[in-house]
C-alpha cells in the first residue's frame, strides 16, 4: 500500500516523539513523509498539490500530538480545504473511496486517564470521533488510533525506542498489505497490532 | 636599471612565480622568494640595486604591522588571552631560549644567540594560514590553536622589534631615544638616511635634554591614541562622504606614511607606531575600508621586499655547505616541532589534531626576513650569519608543504578524535553578511539579530554606520561592490548574503561576483521588480523578493477591507493574486531568458493578465470556483449529505 505520512507539529524544535517518529518514518523506503506546518507556515494550503498527494497514495497517517482533543489546527485547516464536496464527499466525491487512514497520536496524559472511568470519561478513540466520522464521510477505512500516554516522559523514562520500533513496524506492514486491516479497524488501538510487527532483530 | 623597465622586471617575476607556488601550495611568499632568485643569482638580470630597493620595499612592513594592529581587536584579544597568553607565548618564548642555548652551544654570545632564537621562534603566517583555511582546518581544534599561536607571534613582533637594538654589542642608554629602533634605519631596517643618522644634522627633537625626549615620546603614543579615538573618525566620515574612493586611499596611506614620520622624529620605530595606530583604529566602522585600501600596497611592498631577500640569497654558499645547512634546517623544524609536540600534549590536543599543530607551526617564517634585515641594520647578527640563516630559514618553508601533506594523507587518517568529544547538537548562529542598510537591510537585519544571529553589515553612508554602530551594530563603511572589502567582511566563512543595495545594476553585479567567488554562500537578493527577478536569477541568487510586492499586496488588502469586504475574504482576495501573480512569474521567465521584452512576451503576459481577470469574475458570479476554495458549504441539492 502505498502509504503518506502527515507530520503536523508546530513546535518541532522541542519534540521528543514526533520528529524521531518522522525522522523514523522518512527512513523508510517506499513512505512518503510531508511536513505539513513547514510546507505551509502561513497556513495557505495548496489544494491541488495536496488532493494530488492523496490520489495518488492508498494510506493517509496523521503524525501529531493530541492538542484539545483532537488535531493541531493546521490538520483542521487542511480537512476544511482539501476534502472537498466533489472530491472527497458528495455525490460525485470518490477520490478516497476504500483509502486506510488513522492518526498516530501522542497524548500528554496517562493511559489511565483515557478509560471511561478515567479523567478524560473516555477511550482516545471515541474522543477521535470526529475524524473517525470525517474519515466515514470520505468513504474511507479508519483505523484504531496508534498512540503514546504521558509522551512528556516517554523519552525520559526509555519508552520511546519501543514505540519507535512498533512504528516502523507498523509503517512496513501498511506498506507490504501484511497489516490485518479489519482487525486495525475493529480495535481500540493499533498498539498491539504494532508490537506484532516489530522484526525480532529490531526488539528492544 | 631604467626604472620601468626594473618595475617590469619585478612585476613579471612575481606574476609568473606567485601563481605558479600557490598552485603547488608553496605560499606566495616562497613564490616571490623564487621569483627573487631567478631574476638574481639565477638569471643575474638584478644586481646591487636589490639592496636599496631593499629600504624603499621595507616599508610594506610598516603596512602590515598597521594591518596586524587593525586585526587586532582588544575584546578579541581578551577573549584569547588564556590561548594567547598560555600556548602562544610559552612557544615563543620556549622556542627562543632553546634556539639561543643551542645557537650560545655553538659558540656565540647570548645577545645575537637571543636575537637568533626570537627570529627563528616564529612562524610562517602566511604559509600556514593559507593552507589552513585551503584544506578547511581552520575549524579543528588544531586549527585554532595554531591561529592563536600565530596571532602571538605577529604581537610579539613588535617587542622584538623594540629589543633588537638593545642586543647590539655596546648598544647605548636605554631611553636615548635610539633605543626602540636602530639608529640608521628610516622604516625600522638597514641604512638609508633617516632619524638618527649621524651624518644628518640633528633634529629639534635631538637637542632636547633625555628627560624631554622621553617626555616627547610619551606624549607623542598618547598623541596617537587620542587622535585616533577623537579625530580621525570625523576626518574619515568627511572623506568618505565625497565618495571620492581614490581620496579615501590617499588618506589612508596619508595616515600611515605620516604616523611613520612622526615616529621616526622622535627615534621611535615606525612599525610599533602604525600598529599602534592600527589597534587604536580597529574598532571603528572604517576598519575594512582602510585594511582593503593599504592592503594592496602592503601585499606588494611586502613582494618586492621578498623579491629582493630572494635576489640576495647566496647560492655559492648552499653549494659549499649544502649538507650543513640542509641539517641546520631539518634541525631547526625538528626542534621546533618536539616544542610543539610538547605544548600541543600540555595544552590536550589529542590525534590529528596535536599532528596538525605540530607540523604545521615548526618552519620558520617570513617576519625571519624582517628581523634579519633589522638585525642587521642594529648590528646585532654578523652578515655571514645572517646569509646562511636567511638560506636555512628559506629551506624549512619550501619542507613545510611536504609536512602538510604527511600530515593529510599519512598521520591525520589514522589518528582517530571523534571519541574524544561528543557533536554538537546545536548549530552554531549562522553568520550573514547584509550588504545595503537601507530602509530594506534594516529591517532584515533587525530581525536576524533579534532571533541571535550575527550580522555584519556594509553600507556606504557614513552617517547610517556610524549610527548603527552607536547602537551596537556590527556595521563597516564601504562599497559592498569592492571584492576586497566584501573579503574582509567576512564572507569566506559566512553562510548567507543579504543583497539589499541600490541601484538595480550594482544589486547585480554584487550577486553575480558573490555567487562565483563564494558558491557556498546562500545569496537572498532583494528585486526591484519581475525583470529585475530574472536577472538576479541568472546571476546566481537563490532567493529573491519584490522590495514592493508585499508591501503593495498588503494595502491592497486593507483597501478591500476599506471597501466593505469581510477582512477574511480580502486576505483570500490578497493570496489569490498573489498566488496568480507568482505563477505568472514562473511561466514568463523561459520567454524572457530567451527572448527579453519581446513581442512574445507582452503577448503572454496579456493573457495571464486576461486569465487573472476571468479568474476574479468568475469568483464573483459562482459560490464554487477554483480560486476560492474550501470554507464553502456544499450545495443545497445534494440528496446524499
Amino acid at each position: 500500500m502505498k502509504t503518506l505520512v502527515y507530520l503536523a507539529h508546530p513546535r518541532m524544535d522541542r519534540s521528543e516523539i514526533n520528529g524521531p517518529m518522522y525522522k523514523a518514518a522518512a527512513a523508510i523506503e517506499g513512505i512518503t513523509c510531508v511536513d505539513l506546518y513547514a510546507e505551509y507556515p502561513t497556513f495557505e494550503i495548496d489544494v491541488d498539490r495536496e488532493q494530488a498527494r492523496l490520489t495518488s497514495h492508498d494510506a493517509i497517517v496523521f503524525l501529531h500530538p493530541l492538542y484539545w482533543y483532537s488535531v493541531p489546527a493546521l490538520v483542521k485547516e487542511w480537512m476544511d480545504l482539501v476534502l472537498e464536496y466533489g472530491f472527497a464527499y458528495g455525490h460525485e466525491g470518490h477520490a478516497l473511496d476504500k483509502k486506510v487512514m488513522f492518526n498516530a497520536v501522542s497524548c500528554g496524559a496517562t493511559e489511565a486517564a483515557y478509560q471511561p472511568a478515567g479523567a478524560n470519561g473516555a477511550h482516545l478513540r471515541d474522543l477521535l470521533a470526529p475524524i473517525e466520522k470525517s474519515a466515514d464521510l470520505c468513504r474511507m477505512r479508519f483505523l484504531a488510533p496508534f498512540t503514546i500516554y504521558a509522551a512528556g516522559r516517554a523519552k525520559d523514562e526509555g519508552r520511546d525506542l519501543s514505540h519507535l520500533a512498533a512504528w516502523a513496524g507498523l509503517l512496513r506492514a501498511l506498506r507490504d498489505d501484511e497489516l490485518d486491516i479489519d482487525a486495525a479497524r475493529r480495535a481500540l488501538e493499533l498498539n498491539d497490532i504494532a508490537a506484532t510487527c516489530v522484526a525480532p532483530s529490531e526488539a528492544v | 636599471m631604467e626604472l620601468l623597465a626594473a618595475a617590469f622586471v619585478y612585476l613579471c617575476a612575481a606574476v609568473i612565480a606567485v601563481p605558479l607556488a600557490n598552485r603547488f601550495g608553496l605560499g606566495s611568499v616562497l613564490g616571490y622568494l623564487i621569483a627573487g632568485v631567478v631574476i638574481g643569482p639565477v638569471l643575474g638580470i638584478v644586481g646591487g640595486e636589490t639592496v636599496e630597493l631593499q629600504h624603499f620595499a621595507e616599508f610594506g612592513v610598516v603596512m602590515m604591522l598597521f594591518l596586524v594592529g587593525l586585526e587586532l581587536q582588544p575584546a578579541m584579544l581578551w577573549r584569547m588571552r588564556a590561548q594567547l597568553l598560555g600556548l602562544g607565548g610559552l612557544q615563543v618564548v620556549g622556542t627562543t631560549m632553546a634556539v639561543a642555548a643551542i645557537a650560545m652551544a655553538f659558540g656565540l654570545t647570548w645577545q645575537p644567540a637571543l636575537a637568533l632564537g626570537m627570529i627563528l621562534a616564529l612562524s610562517s603566517t602566511a604559509i600556514v594560514l593559507q593552507t589552513l583555511n585551503e584544506k578547511g582546518w581552520m575549524s579543528t581544534q588544531g586549527g585554532k590553536s595554531a591561529f592563536s599561536v600565530l596571532l602571538t607571534q605577529d604581537i610579539a613582533v613588535i617587542p622584538m622589534l623594540a629589543l633588537m637594538p638593545l642586543l647590539a654589542v655596546g648598544s647605548g642608554p636605554l631611553l636615548d631615544g635610539h633605543a626602540f629602533m636602530p639608529s640608521e634605519a628610516p622604516w625600522g631596517a638597514a641604512h638609508a638616511a633617516g632619524g638618527g643618522d649621524p651624518h644628518a644634522a640633528p633634529t629639534v627633537f635631538e637637542t632636547l635634554p633625555d628627560w624631554a625626549q622621553a617626555l616627547a615620546v610619551l606624549a607623542v603614543i598618547a598623541a596617537i591614541i587620542i587622535v585616533g579615538r577623537t579625530v580621525i573618525r570625523p576626518i574619515f566620515r568627511f572623506i568618505a562622504e565625497s565618495k571620492l574612493r581614490e581620496i579615501f586611499t590617499a588618506a589612508a596611506l596619508m595616515l600611515v606614511i605620516g604616523i611613520a614620520l612622526l615616529m621616526n622624529y622622535v627615534g621611535l620605530s615606525p612599525a610599533l607606531g602604525t600598529f599602534l595606530a592600527g589597534v587604536v583604529l580597529s574598532d571603528s566602522e572604517y576598519r575594512h575600508e582602510l585594511e582593503s585600501d593599504i592592503e594592496p600596497f602592503k601585499g606588494l611592498l611586502l613582494g618586492l621586499f621578498f623579491i629582493t631577500v630572494g635576489a640576495g640569497i647566496d647560492f655559492n654558499l648552499l653549494f659549499s655547505n649544502p649538507v650543513g645547512l640542509i641539517g641546520l634546517a631539518l634541525g631547526l623544524m625538528a626542534l621546533k616541532a618536539l616544542l610543539l609536540f610538547t605544548l600541543a600534549t600540555l595544552f590536550r590536543l589529542r590525534g590529528a589534531d596535536r599532528w596538525l599543530f605540530t607540523l604545521g607551526l615548526a618552519q620558520a617564517g617570513e617576519f625571519a626576513f624582517v628581523l634579519f634585515g633589522f638585525a642587521l641594520g642594529a648590528g646585532v647578527l654578523d652578515p655571514d650569519l645572517i646569509k646562511s640563516m636567511t638560506l636555512v630559514v628559506a629551506l624549512t618553508m619550501l619542507m613545510t608543504p611536504g609536512l602538510f601533506i604527511l600530515h593529510e594523507k599519512v598521520l591525520a587518517p589514522r589518528s582517530v578524535t571523534s571519541a574524544d568529544r561528543a557533536a554538537d547538537e546545536i548549530d552554531e548562529p549562522g553568520k550573514v553578511v547584509v550588504a545595503g542598510m537601507g530602509r530594506f537591510g534594516q529591517i532584515v537585519t533587525r530581525m536576524l539579530v533579534t532571533n541571535g544571529h550575527t550580522v555584519t553589515v556594509l553600507d556606504h553612508d557614513p552617517e547610517t554606520v556610524e549610527n548603527l554602530t552607536r547602537v551596537g551594530f556590527r556595521a563597516y563603511y564601504g562599497d559592498a561592490m569592492r571584492p576586497d572589502l566584501l573579503h574582509s567582511a567576512g564572507l569566506e566563512n559566512a553562510d548567507l548574503l543579504i543583497a539589499a543595495i541600490d541601484g538595480r545594476e550594482k544589486q547585480t553585479e554584487l550577486v553575480h561576483h558573490v555567487a562565483k567567488t563564494y558558491p557556498h554562500v546562500i545569496i537572498h537578493a532583494r528585486a526591484q521588480d519581475r525583470h529585475h527577478v530574472y536577472e538576479l536569477e541568472n546571476a546566481g541568487a537563490h532567493h529573491t523578493e519584490r522590495e514592493t510586492f508585499e508591501a503593495s499586496l498588503a494595502l491592497g488588502r486593507d483597501a478591500l477591507i476599506s471597501l466593505g469586504y469581510h477582512p477574511f475574504r480580502a486576505e483570500g482576495a490578497r493570496r489569490t493574486f498573489r498566488d496568480h501573480d507568482g505563477s505568472a512569474l514562473n511561466a514568463l521567465r523561459d520567454t524572457w531568458n530567451a527572448e527579453g521584452v519581446s513581442g512574445s512576451y507582452i503577448d503572454a503576459m496579456r493573457a495571464h493578465g486576461q486569465t487573472l481577470f476571468e479568474l476574479m469574475k468568475t469568483d464573483r458570479a459562482e459560490r464554487h470556483d477554483r480560486s476560492d476554495r474550501g470554507w464553502t458549504p456544499p450545495p443545497k441539492g445534494d440528496a446524499s449529505l
